[in-house]
């Protein structure tokens, strides 16, 4: 194990793949675990990433892959007494981690901000829509409450909520699901952030309602020059969305790159398991799905070496049975493009080619 | 388009609103209705099911020197020969205009609200009422703003701080507040105040009209006493609401708006908390305004709970009576309140 | 795999398909004038102030051996519909009948048998399996309230039905929450399966799951229908899992089928506009396609409310293509094409039904501005193309002219004369000019 965790450890010096200067977010070897009645969770276990203004990362996995975690972490919300956290967050040259809080504080919601799933619960359903827009702008805005609610007014107006003059006083249930996105999007905007997480900021809708919320992100994005991170379990999503995109399992990043290059040569069985359980209206149908067999590994009981082993039904092909007891590190399978993975790039490359393409 | 999405339209919640208001405040008068039927009922129709006669009936209202005359005289001053709804329509009547009471050659008015004539102790209801109410509400508002803020201070602080000492010491008082019988720590309380260290030389009631201060002073120790218990049951209330909002998605973003903690907590947090306790002070509180007996008697106070024991102790039943219904009525009243606040407090509850 | 577990179906059940009292094909459920109203109180007295209108008048059949989806936002009724032919609910009005008997309005001893041949699979696999019971009681629970003894007892036929869905049979005697939403799922598949129903309705079996396991239960779903000659009504949001599942696909808008056609018609050549806007809407999951936008059919506002649902063609108040007599007049869902009903006055891919009709609403000029112009053209040209091939037909048949032979416009020509037109191909560029609404924008 400690062979392992060094390994782990001396991460983030060989693995930091971008060039960090013009980052805006760069996260290095976040690392955040949670002591628990059952043991030690580590919902998030040495992931490194980086986003430029104006781009879009997506971060895609399964429930437990430590997506959510990984965006509080940058937020410095993951607020737990049991939560140890490590590693780097650099926010426009500023590190996160080791700040105080109360720094960090002052930039949720001006620096950085957050759009959550579901609009119902993450508003506070006693206040009006608009107090609660004017509160987050007036935490980092010494305005007047008036100057504030023109503000709200102005973002609702810009978020495409009709009459926003009228529907300022509304209730969080007095609006419809795409509605209430949209007020949360414009509560997350007001202060102009430059970087916006958007954490399955469409799963909740329906799907017009999903295709008009994305256009407004676009929008928005392209307006303001934000970096924005879209974390989400849907490849459609992040296909439309994303400029790079992270692939996490078990805590982990198993692949990252730019999108196009992760969707036409994924390198990551897993992502080649996502890709093939999904059924695509771009396609003839097929008759059958190629699910991933199994489920999402327990994040107290990870198992060892890489972390998809027992789903991988290419787990026999590297030697030595290295993929139950060696965890594998990120390497670089082209440019910008990274996959953890004991298989070589050319058993990798053929089974992409000859096995699975053809049957996507 | 842009209206049809709007489930509410602006103008419609204000009308629903005064519709809410108006349906609440129409059902507390029909449950005030009831419990004063119910209640006459038990008084003056159960025990005539029990096979008592009118006759028996009337004696009970005499005093120990009972004589024919008299009891026929109670007999038809009460309309215990009348048919039960005439009674209580009578006793409705005397409630809003008053009711003339005769026996022998006097004859009393008892003037409107008239809870009945008392005729063990040859007083009406309602003076003897009035001049109590105003002991037990002073207890009870004390009492409860002292355990407000202990309680629901103790309770954020401890949800706060959850599994820390602090908390841990909070509950294990609470445990013990919850736990000792009122009795008990206002017997302790007046031995140690009253009697090994007078500090306080007298804890008579005094009206806040007379003299705010002294009326503040002298109920004190009531209040301590009867708000230790409150407090506590208060804590551990407030304790399980906090934790729970603390973790509602909506506190999530609270805080990712960049708000400061103490704002997220009260703000946010405690102010969704809070809505379940404002339902059961509600209720505590009207409740306890009939009801404080035991702090009333350790502390001799002399309030409706204390006068209400008396009244069964003699069977003096007009007073029971009116006692009951005095205490139904500030539980319902109290609970209207609540269903009032409650509607500030979350604008859902507004039009369902 | 365990997927594949799945195939190893134990070979008592092969022959279940064939003791089936409907043939394949034949017509299992039909469904006429389905409706079911929520009453809304309100006031001092709670009287009735209106209705919700969950579902206003379906006519759909359901034939055995297939599967029939059922997609539609959410509000859209497709949940209520479910537990209307489970009879879940009762319905306000309508009929609905299984195997030729009228269930609609059965009690509860009336439907008693009907529940063994009728089944129900839920969305949420956390919250409809009882945490206090084992999985060998909730599986076997059906057999204790029909009366059944199976076979070997029910334990034995219990860890048959945990083997044919995937699942160990030796965890007869496990608590739901040791299982994943995966497995809960499973679970529920075999909870319906005891008692070898001929009508499996499953409301959104996947939607609660993790990608990767949502392709599991799918395959297994396919799996026991081959095996067990099971008929699906499959009711779901996600629409390219439904046109996995379905032979046949439903689209509901506001308690009404807007289009109802089998897959293959459904998926390339939609009608309704609605259809064609809500697979539009579909992320595809291909970086390349990003700059595509265009094809994008954006909607306008929300889903209106089922309380008061808009005139004429629900659909009018966010359709691009919406006149006045979409505003006034209720379309009927007609069969357009073979195998294809449509509920619209002016569908896309087929003659326009209203043609004289040429004036947008003011709405529809609004939602027109969302919608790209390659799309506007593109469906002009389809239609045009069409008009222009019927009318070619037309004119073959019967030589007479039309009484507005100034216009080339199709006005008169007759929906069935239409069927074999499936060109995309504008023929001439006259046709083009033809188009009633490609040049109102």
């Amino acid at each position: 194990m400690s062979k392992l965790e060094k390994a782990a450890l001396g991460e983030p010096a060989t693995v930091a793949p971008t060039d960090a200067d013009d980052a805006f977010l760069s996260v290095r070897d976040l690392r955040i675990h949670f002591n628990t009645d059952d043991g030690l969770v580590k919902s998030v276990d040495g992931v490194s990433f980086d986003v430029q203004r104006g781009k879009t990362l997506g971060i895609v996995g399964e429930s437990g892959s430590g997506k959510s975690v990984t965006s509080l972490g940058v937020m410095g919300l993951h607020r737990s007494a049991n939560a140890r956290v490590s590693g780097e967050v650099w926010l426009d040259g500023q590190e996160l981690i080791g700040a105080e809080p109360d720094e960090v504080r002052r930039l949720r919601g001006r620096k950085m901000a957050m759009i959550f799933q579901d609009p119902l619960s993450a508003m506070h359903p006693y206040y009006s829509v608009g107090h609660q827009i004017i509160e987050a702008y007036r935490v980092h805005h010494k305005v007047s409450k008036k100057v504030a609610r023109q503000r709200a007014v102005e973002m609702l107006d810009r978020v495409g909520i009709p009459e926003p003059d009228k529907r300022v006083d509304g209730y969080p249930h007095e609006f419809s699901g795409g509605m209430r996105q949209r007020a949360m999007i414009a509560m997350s905007l007001v202060n102009n952030p430059e970087l916006l997480i958007a954490d399955e900021p469409t799963t909740a809708l329906d799907v017009t309602v999903q295709a008009q919320i994305l256009d407004l992100i676009r929008d928005l994005q392209k307006e303001f020059g934000s970096a924005v991170i879209m974390i989400t379990h849907d490849l459609g999503v992040v296909a439309e969305m994303a400029d790079d995109l992270l692939v996490m399992y078990g805590g982990r990043c198993v692949e990252r790159g730019p999108a196009e290059k992760v969707f036409s040569e994924p390198r990551h069985p897993y992502t080649w398991g996502l890709l093939g359980s999904m059924p695509r209206l771009d396609r003839e149908e097929t008759d059958r799905l190629v699910p991933i067999k199994g489920s999402p590994p327990s994040l107290i009981n990870v198992p060892s070496g890489c972390a998809f082993n027992p789903r991988c039904p290419y787990a026999d092909i590297p030697k030595d049975n290295v993929t139950r007891t060696v965890r594998p590190e990120l390497t670089e399978v082209g440019s910008q493009h990274w996959a953890a993975c004991h298989m070589t790039q050319e058993q990798r490359e053929r089974i992409w080619t000859e096995e699975i393409a053809p049957k996507l | 388009m842009a209206g049809t999405d709007n489930p509410v339209p602006a103008t419609g919640s204000r009308t629903a609103v005064a519709a809410y208001i108006i349906r609440r405040v129409f059902g507390a008068l029909v449950l005030l209705l009831v419990v004063s039927a119910v209640t006459f009922a038990i008084f003056f129709l159960v025990p005539r099911l029990g096979g008592q006669t009118a006759t028996q009936l009337a004696t009970q209202y005499v005093g120990k020197d009972a004589n024919p005359e008299s009891v026929a005289a109670i007999k038809r001053n009460l309309g215990f020969d009348q048919p039960i709804y005439i009674q209580y329509w009578d006793y409705l009547k005397g409630l809003f205009v008053g009711a003339d009471y005769k026996f022998g050659p006097d004859a009393t008015h008892c003037a409107a609200p008239c809870f009945g004539y008392s005729f063990k102790s040859h007083v009406e209801v309602w003076p003897q009422l009035t001049e109590r109410i105003p002991v037990s509400f002073s207890l009870a508002v004390g009492a409860a703003v002292i355990w407000l803020i202990f309680g629901v201070t103790t309770g954020v602080i401890s949800a706060l701080r959850k599994g820390k000492p602090v908390d841990r010491i909070a509950m294990f008082i609470a445990l013990a507040g919850v736990s000792l019988p009122i009795f008990f720590t206002g017997q302790v309380i007046n031995a140690l105040f009253v009697y090994q260290w007078p500090i306080w030389d007298s804890t008579d009631y005094v009206p806040f009209t007379q003299n705010p201060a002294d009326w503040a002073w002298h109920l004190l120790l009531p209040w301590i006493s009867l708000a230790f218990l409150f407090s506590a049951l208060y804590a551990r209330l407030t304790r399980a609401g906090m934790l729970e909002t603390m973790g509602e998605d909506y506190i999530r973003t609270a805080r990712a708006k960049g708000l400061k903690e103490t704002t997220v907590v009260t703000k946010h947090g405690l102010r969704a908390a809070l809505t379940p306790i404002v339902t059961i002070f509600g209720m505590d509180f009207g409740t306890l305004i009939g009801t404080a007996v035991l702090t009333e008697t350790v502390f001799s106070l002399q309030g409706i709970g204390a006068y209400s024991i008396q009244a069964i102790k003699d069977n003096d039943l007009p007073i029971v009576m009116g006692v009951t219904l005095v205490a139904a009525f500030f539980i319902v009243f109290c609970n209207l309140i609540v269903d009032l606040v409650y509607a500030a407090i979350d604008p859902r509850v507004r039009y369902s | 795999m365990s997927d594949e577990k799945a195939v190893t179906i134990p070979a008592q059940s092969g022959g279940a398909a064939l003791t089936k009292d409907a043939a394949p094909g034949d017509t299992l459920l039909k469904v006429t004038g389905l409706q079911k109203h929520f009453p809304i109180r309100k006031g001092l007295l709670q009287r009735q102030v209106g209705a919700v209108r969950a579902v206003d008048g379906l006519d759909f059949e359901v034939r055995a051996g297939e599967t029939l989806g059922v997609v539609g936002e959410s509000g859209c009724g497709k949940s209520t519909m479910g537990r209307l032919i489970t009879r879940l609910l009762e319905p306000t009005g309508g009929k609905v009948e299984f195997e030729g008997k009228d269930i609609t309005h059965l009690g509860v001893g009336g439907m008693r048998p009907l529940r063994r041949d009728v089944q129900m699979i839920f969305q949420d696999p956390y919250s409809s399996l009882n945490p206090r019971h084992t999985i060998g009681t909730i599986v076997g629970a059906p057999f204790k309230l029909q009366g059944v003894a199976p076979e070997g007892g029910i334990k034995k036929e219990v860890q048959r039905l945990l083997s044919v869905v995937g699942l160990n049979p030796e965890h007869y005697n496990r608590y739901p929450h040791e299982f994943s939403g995966g497995q809960r799922q499973r679970i529920g598949i075999a909870r319906a399966l005891a008692l070898n129903p001929k009508l499996v309705v499953a409301d959104e079996p996947v939607s609660a799951l993790d990608v990767s396991i949502q392709a599991q239960v799918v395959n297994l779903l396919d799996d026991l229908q081959e095996e067990l000659g099971l008929t699906y009504v499959i009711i779901a949001h996600d629409l390219s899992v439904v046109r996995h599942v379905s032979d046949r696909i439903a689209v509901m808008y506001l308690g009404k089928i807007v289009e109802l056609a089998d897959r293959e018609s459904l998926y390339s050549a939609p009608m309704h506009p609605y259809t064609k806007a809500l697979m539009s809407a579909v992320p595809i999951p291909d970086p390349k396609r990003k700059n595509a936008k265009s094809e994008r059919i954006l909607l306008k506002g929300d889903v209106p409310s089922p309380i008061s649902p808009p005139s004429g063609c629900r659909f009018h108040t966010r359709c691009w293509k919406a006149t006045e007599i979409c505003r006034t007049t209720e379309p009927q869902l007609l069969e357009l094409k073979p195998g294809q009903r449509v509920a619209c006055h002016h569908p896309e891919n087929f003659e326009d039904q209203a043609p004289q009709d040429t004036v947008l609403l003011t709405v529809a000029k609004e939602a027109a501005e969302l919608v790209a112009d390659e799309v506007l053209a593109e469906s002009a040209e389809t239609s045009a193309a069409v008009a222009a091939q019927v009318e070619a037909t037309e004119a073959a048949e019967a030589s007479e002219a039309t009484e507005t032979a100034a216009e080339s416009e199709p006005e008169d020509s007759a929906p069935e004369a239409a069927e074999e037109s499936e060109s995309t191909e504008p023929d001439t560029a006259e046709t083009d000019t033809t188009a009633p609404k490609a040049t109102d924008k």
